[in-house]
């Protein structure tokens, strides 16, 4: 994920001083966009600390966090860096970072869905009936979940986009309006357990050792190609790109980074090996690194991606590059509904069940927490998939590390509610700093 | 001349709620030529540019391109028949960076991926065309230029497309000395190779410098559209402010006769 982080073009050079309009135009320079020299590294280190002072920081402060909390943790409990710790670390995170993903789709647009914890729960007890109650094979009751969840986002993006209602007040109402669903889908609070062996598996099981290296190679392979053919391309045309140096560190970086985590999942974690074996990656990194890639994929690779930003940026711009700024919005909120039903089902397998609580106290807060932290801006137009994933990390980690340092919940929510109130802060700050140009 | 005009708008209405913003305005623009479209603060130039770019629909009105009539509903409308406009607030997305800009709804891809290497060698190509040198790199977000700067980016998006039409809502206004002096350089080469260009400006030298014809809106209402070389800097600025100089513009303003 690291790797995905540094995804984005480079912006090589410096940036323009402000407060120069005019002046700085001398027209009696060499021509610099037609002289396609690559940058240097000390360049492109000066580019990027200029970034950072003007104010984009990126993934910076969440990847900072993420090393100082878990030092710090692991100092005061060695236990947090136990395998076992670091399993339950990545699935425990897994079901809110679904829905951090997909909120920042309409975080993007400069909107915010407050529903999506309890649509992730309204999605997971359509799951959970269907299966239990109705028998449905798993793939048809994923399906419907997935299905319901598309439903839920184009209702919203509607009323948001076609009626004009402030996404704030539809997806308050829906937050009410869906936690009355949930109750009424599950009879006035009955809980309904899972039985159906690959929903379970979901979040409790593991790839075979083998497996998760053979994955890691894969991945590795598909990223050094897809680096190394951009960066040739560009530079066959002549186009500043990546110097080589950065991208074998790059490449290398994941690597390693991968090859650590995998070789720490595949040793044994189980306290009595005798009773049951436990190792392996689990199931659920996988499957939310394929989100991770689609929508990666999808913002930063697809004219759709750029349009969300566009749209983010500035709305009237776009209309009148002949954007469907409408399409876009509702698209964005299907999406995101979309991710939570993914959460809901992650959810649903990691309880074995569901009940009226699945997606509702703090499973909003702390999703749209991750996407915050992780560096997407409330305010629209800036911020990545990634975001959602590394910040997820950022809130499991606080999570975890409270919880064996044996804070109570209350603590807990109060730590992750001033790290978010940090992290927007953060962001408005950087917002002022960009303005100001 | 003789030959139809590139664009012909006639009768054009335009209300706002109560407002009623444009009256039976006309203008026309002919290839090879630039028409400055000139009046006062709040005349209605922009609301017009808007019009043709297909962003505001007009109430009534005629919109004849290359003398047949066609209907601009929308942006691509205006885009599809060759129709390029820079508005005056430039309407770019400060989080995206020049080339993304400069293509903004009109990507290229290689099937479903953006194709970003031919669109930054195109972009790369115009702003050299336009012997644009003050950019760093076409991968710095727009929110980290100059007015100046963002201006020509508007006006190189606007260049890109091998357009018939360009219309610029002053372009100049942001601009220093030297800069204005290229704009206007740029407008006239525009039209020397055969493109239709209006040009929006209060600056009477600007107008005189570059423009074949000189279209005068008051109060909403078209004053006169006159040769430039019929008319002094004095009678452009009288009909600027009053409608009329002369026999020329309209004769009586409350009724709103065209002259
Ligand atoms: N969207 C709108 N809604 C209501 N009124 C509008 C709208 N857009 C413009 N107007 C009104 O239309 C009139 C003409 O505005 P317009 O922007 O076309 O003037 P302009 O000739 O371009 O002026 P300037 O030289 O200052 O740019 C103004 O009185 C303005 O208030
Ligand atoms: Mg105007």
């Amino acid at each position: 994920m690291t790797a995905l982080a540094s995804e984005q073009p480079e912006q090589p050079g410096k940036t323009e001083q402000p407060g120069k309009n005019g002046t700085s135009e001398r027209t009696g320079e060499p021509e610099k966009t037609a002289r396609p020299t690559g940058p240097g590294l000390a360049e492109l280190g000066r580019g990027y600390l200029d970034r950072i002072r003007a104010g984009e920081l990126g993934s910076l402060p969440a990847v900072a966090g993420l090393v100082v909390l878990c030092v710090f943790f692991s100092l005061l409990r060695p236990v947090f860096l136990s395998n076992l710790n670091f399993a339950n670390l990545l699935t425990q995170s897994a079901g809110s970072i679904a829905i951090a993903m997909g909120l920042v789709f309409v975080l993007l647009l400069g909107e915010i869905d407050l529903s999506a914890g309890y649509a992730s729960g309204v999605c997971a007890a359509v799951l959970a009936i269907l299966l239990t109650n109705h028998g449905w094979p798993w793939y048809g009751a994923v399906a419907a979940a997935l299905l319901t969840g598309a439903v839920i986002g184009l209702l919203l993006g509607t009323l948001v986009a076609k009626v004009g209602i402030p996404s704030f007040v539809v997806t308050l109402a829906a937050f009410l309006g869906f936690q009355g669903v949930v109750l009424m889908l599950l009879k006035e609070g009955t809980n309904v357990s899972i039985k159906d062996p690959t929903v379970l598996a979901i979040a409790n099981n593991n790839l075979s050792p083998v497996l998760g290296w053979l994955l890691l190679a894969g991945c590795a392979v598909g990223y050094a190609a897809l680096q190394v053919r951009r960066s040739r391309d560009r530079s066959r045309r002549g186009l500043a790109g990546t110097p080589p140096v950065l991208l074998a560190v790059r490449i290398g970086a994941v690597v390693v980074l991968g090859a650590v985590a995998v070789d720490l999942l595949n040793q044994e974690r189980s306290r009595n090996v005798l009773v049951s074996s436990l190792k392996g990656v689990p199931l659920v990194v996988p499957v939310i690194g394929a989100l991770l890639l689609l929508g990666t994929f999808t913002l930063q690779r697809t004219n759709f991606g750029l349009h969300v930003y566009a749209v983010g940026g500035s709305p009237e711009a776009a209309r009148r590059a002949g954007i469907n700024v409408a399409f876009i919005r509702i698209a964005a909120f299907v999406i995101c509904s979309c991710l939570a039903a993914v959460g809901g089902v992650i959810a649903a397998s990691r309880g074995n069940s569901v009940d009226p609580n699945t997606g509702g106290s703090n499973v909003l807060l702390l999703a749209v927490g991750s996407a915050v932290i992780g560096g997407t801006s409330l305010f629209g137009g800036r911020g990545r998939v990634v975001d959602a994933v590394l910040g997820g990390l950022v809130v499991a980690v606080i999570q975890n590390g409270m919880g064996l340092m044996g804070y109570s919940s209350g603590v807990k929510y109060a730590v992750t509610g001033s790290v978010l109130l940090v992290a927007a802060g953060v962001d408005a700050m950087s917002r002022r700093r960009t303005a100001q140009r | 001349m003789t030959e139809t005009p590139l664009l012909e708008l006639r009768g054009i209405d335009k209300r706002f709620g109560p407002v009623q913003v444009l009256h039976d305005v006309a203008l026309t623009a002919r290839a090879g030529e630039v028409t400055a479209l000139v009046g006062d603060n709040g005349a209605g130039k922009s609301t017009l540019v808007k019009c043709i770019g297909g962003i505001h629909p007009v109430d009534a009105g005629e919109y004849l391109f290359e003398g047949r009539p066609v209907q601009v509903h929308s942006p691509r409308d205006a885009a599809a028949l060759g129709v390029e406009i820079v508005y005056q607030d430039l309407a770019l997305c400060d989080n995206l960076d020049i080339v993304q800009n400069m293509f903004l709804g009109r990507e290229k891809r290689r099937g479903l991926v953006l194709d970003d290497a031919t669109m930054e060698e195109m972009a790369a190509a115009t702003l050299k065309s336009l012997s644009v040198r003050t950019v760093k790199s076409l991968r710095q977000k727009v929110s980290s230029l100059s007015g100046g700067q963002r201006q020509t980016v508007a006006i190189a998006k606007a260049v890109l497309w091998n357009s018939k039409l360009v219309v610029l809502d002053e372009p100049t206004a942001a601009l220093g000395v030297a800069q204005t002096a290229q704009v206007l350089e740029l407008v006239r080469r525009l039209a020397d190779n055969g493109l239709a260009v209006v040009l929006i400006s209060h600056n009477m030298n600007d107008v005189f410098a570059v423009a074949d014809r000189i279209a005068a809106l008051h109060l909403g209402r078209t004053a006169a559209q006159v040769r430039a070389s019929d008319v002094t800097h004095a009678q452009v600025v009288e009909l600027i402010t009053a409608g009329r100089s002369g026999d020329l513009g309209l004769q009586d303003t409350s009724k709103g006769a065209a002259a």
